[in-house]
């Protein structure tokens, strides 16, 4: 890992596509009458690595939700690898095939085996044959560092393996992007380090990823942009250096004092 | 040497462990016979009250049992007479000839006596096809469902009703009755309730209120209404709104109230097993790009059917048994054949009638219970993917 003396990956901006990877314009939403996300303005360059903070209910989950219509938004733009969300069904399904997603409770499919979680979505979505959908799948599963357990099911897996899987089955689809909503927060103390061993790792390749986290250490390592969202709104956003150091809001620098201790 | 205090409370906070510690078997108390009857039977004061009132009970029910169908039991005769204690000067128990005499008429009803071959025919197709589809290791399953849901149903109407083309004689519904009447009824409801049921259950969650409406209102009006209530509509109502020769057979209207009987029961049963899937579920594959269909085929129902394992097969344990109302609109099934059998003035006999009970009994008792055994070993089967 090539990292500069502050730790962070040292990615020039050469390196980033110059394309834009998801567009979030005056985004608004509301559960009945709470207004959940008020006017979001989010521009992620293909490469990215931006890691949304913020205290419980501030609507970060939600942003990154809405980025695959897994949440409907009222108000606003979203636009995913150039592709515009909308009620059609076609469209979501066109994103949500280049968008990978990795959530705080795995989600993994119970009834399946690791191999099967998978090779799935390359099967049915990408109509791969299995043969080769399975190959793609124990190709991941190596990457994830967890190969030999493409045949036991989730359940007999420790949180972190799951975890792992989970990545592992995101990443079978060859998404775009990948969206992390929470990914260690389930996890005990001792698996977190493996997860975002392997985002790291991920990020090296240049994937472009959103992640919602409290792992600051990983955000200053990894991240290129922090947000830092509150009541629904984006507070401050900025490159890791100058956010951990300068916040320029009252608002972020009463939460970094008080999760940076 | 005497300990000082000090010594002592340097031992009682510094510990190292020395040595792995192996695994030693368990003491005698906990494995075994005895160990078994300790955890099972003994366990409590309460357990141990229980055990002794289960024992009293089969002290009490088991000889008597025995004593009826077999020690006192007739098992040869001709007529009323082997079976009376007046004639034959001795406590009579089960009329044993009485069954052997009857037994074509519970398994066939009044089904023609030379096309009887049809109905066996019918009855060994069957059992290929539920062996084929119930032995989760049988060889081209697939090729067996194709058999199960297509084959034989075309098949078996054929072979039962006839075809004249062919040269198999048409034999009326009327005809019907017994072993067959019960196991073409139970076999449709079955067959038909959990395909419509899961429809219903997944209309009743729908997104498109159309479909819910639907749903909801074919679901609670079947279910406000009792099974007699819906046979009677389909083979009593049903004429006067339609023209007699388009009205459908008569075993054929009450196969289809069945059905939708079932169905609806079934569509609650399912639903609630889709309610028992967790939110993460539908949101994990979603997010890998599955449709709805794909979804609810290769994830949620996979899911929500084991879950509802014991339900469903409850569910067709009360259908097999509800099949007995059948006689109500006239048809005759098993039960109704040994009603009709028990008052045969020829077997007319103080235990005639206990006999045919007892006959009918067992065989409600083992369909019901192989059914439940098949659900239990299929739950521990499925159940491998739930250890955690």
């Amino acid at each position: 890992m090539s990292t500069t003396a502050d730790g962070a990956l040292r990615i020039k901006p050469t390196q980033l596509n110059t394309g834009v990877a998801v567009e979030i314009v005056d985004l608004n939403k509301w559960y009945g009458d709470f207004h959940v996300l008020r006017d979001i303005n989010l521009k992620v360059l293909g490469g990215e690595r931006i890691v949304i903070c913020g205290p419980s209910g501030s609507g970060k989950s939600t942003v990154i939700r809405c980025i695959n219509r897994l949440e409907e938004h009222q108000q606003g733009r979203i636009v995913v690898d150039g592709v515009e969300l909308t009620n059609d069904l076609k469209k979501i399904d066109e994103v949500r095939r280049e968008v990978g997603m990795v959530f705080q409770h795995f989600n993994l499919f119970p009834h399946l085996t690791v191999l099967e979680n998978c090779s799935l979505a390359p099967i049915w979505v990408r109509k791969m044959p299995k043969r080769e959908a399975e190959e793609i799948a124990q190709h991941y599963l190596k990457r994830v560092k967890i190969p030999e357990q493409a045949a036991k099911y989730p359940g007999q897996l420790s949180g972190g393996q799951q975890q792992r899987v989970a990545i592992a089955r995101a990443l079978c689809m060859n998404p775009k992007i990948m969206l992390f909503d929470e990914p260690t927060s389930a996890l005990d103390p001792e698996m977190v380090k493996e997860v975002l061993d392997t985002m790291v790792g991920l990020a090296e390749d240049g994937m472009t990823m959103l992640v919602v986290t409290h792992e600051m250490g990983f955000a200053r390592q990894v991240a290129n942009r922090i947000v830092f969202m509150d009541t629904g709104q984006i507070i401050e956003a900025n490159v890791p250096e100058e956010f951990f150091n300068h916040p320029q809001h009252e608002r972020t620098k009463l939460f970094l004092s008080q999760i940076l201790r | 040497m005497t300990m000082s205090e000090g010594d002592l409370a340097v031992a009682q906070i510094r510990f190292v462990s020395a040595a792995t510690i192996e695994g030693r078997p368990a003491p005698a108390s906990m494995t075994g016979a005895i160990g078994w009857l300790r955890a099972n039977l003994l366990s409590t004061p309460f357990n141990i009250v229980l055990t002794i009132l289960i024992v009293l009970l089969l002290a009490w029910v088991i000889p008597g049992l025995v004593k009826f169908l077999l020690i006192d039991a007739v098992w040869s005769g001709s007529d009323r007479d082997a079976c009376r204690e007046f004639v034959q000067k001795r406590e009579i128990g089960a009329c044993w000839p009485f069954v052997w005499e009857r037994w074509s008429y519970f398994v066939y009803g009044s089904y023609p006596i030379p096309d009887r071959w049809r109905v066996d025919a019918f009855f060994a197709m069957l059992a290929v096809g539920v062996v084929w589809m119930l032995w989760l290791d049988a060889p081209r399953r697939s090729l067996g469902a194709a058999y199960f849901f297509l084959v034989l149903p075309i098949s078996s109407f054929i072979l039962l009703t006839g075809w004249q083309a062919i040269g198999l004689e048409p034999v009326d519904t009327v005809l019907w009755g017994g072993i067959l009447v019960t196991i073409v009824v139970a076999s449709v409801g079955i067959i038909c309730s959990l395909p419509f049921g899961i429809l219903l259950a997944l209309g009743r969650r729908s997104r498109m209120p159309a479909v819910r409406l639907f749903s909801v209102i074919f679901i609670e009006f079947v279910r406000g209404v009792p099974l007699v209530t819906v046979l009677f509509m389909a083979s009593v109502m049903l004429p006067l709104f339609v023209p007699e020769h388009l009205s459908p057979d008569k075993l054929v209207r009450a196969l289809i109230g069945i059905a939708l009987f079932a169905s609806a029961y079934m569509a609650e049963v399912v639903r609630a097993g889709l309610q028992a899937i967790p939110k993460g579920q539908f949101e994990g594959a979603m997010a890998v790009g599955l449709s709805y269909s794909q979804m609810t085929r290769l994830i949620i129902l996979p899911q929500a059917l084991k879950v509802t394992i014991p339900n469903i097969v409850n569910t067709y344990i009360g259908l097999f048994k509800d099949t007995t109302l059948v006689f109500i609109v006239g048809i005759f099934d098993f039960l109704r054949t040994v009603e009709v059998a028990r008052i045969d003035p020829k077997w007319a006999a103080p235990v005639t009638s206990t006999t045919g009970y007892a006959v009918a009994a067992v065989f409600y008792l083992i369909f019901c219970y192989a059914m439940s055994r098949y659900a239990r070993a299929m739950e521990i089967r499925l159940g491998k993917g739930d250890r955690h």
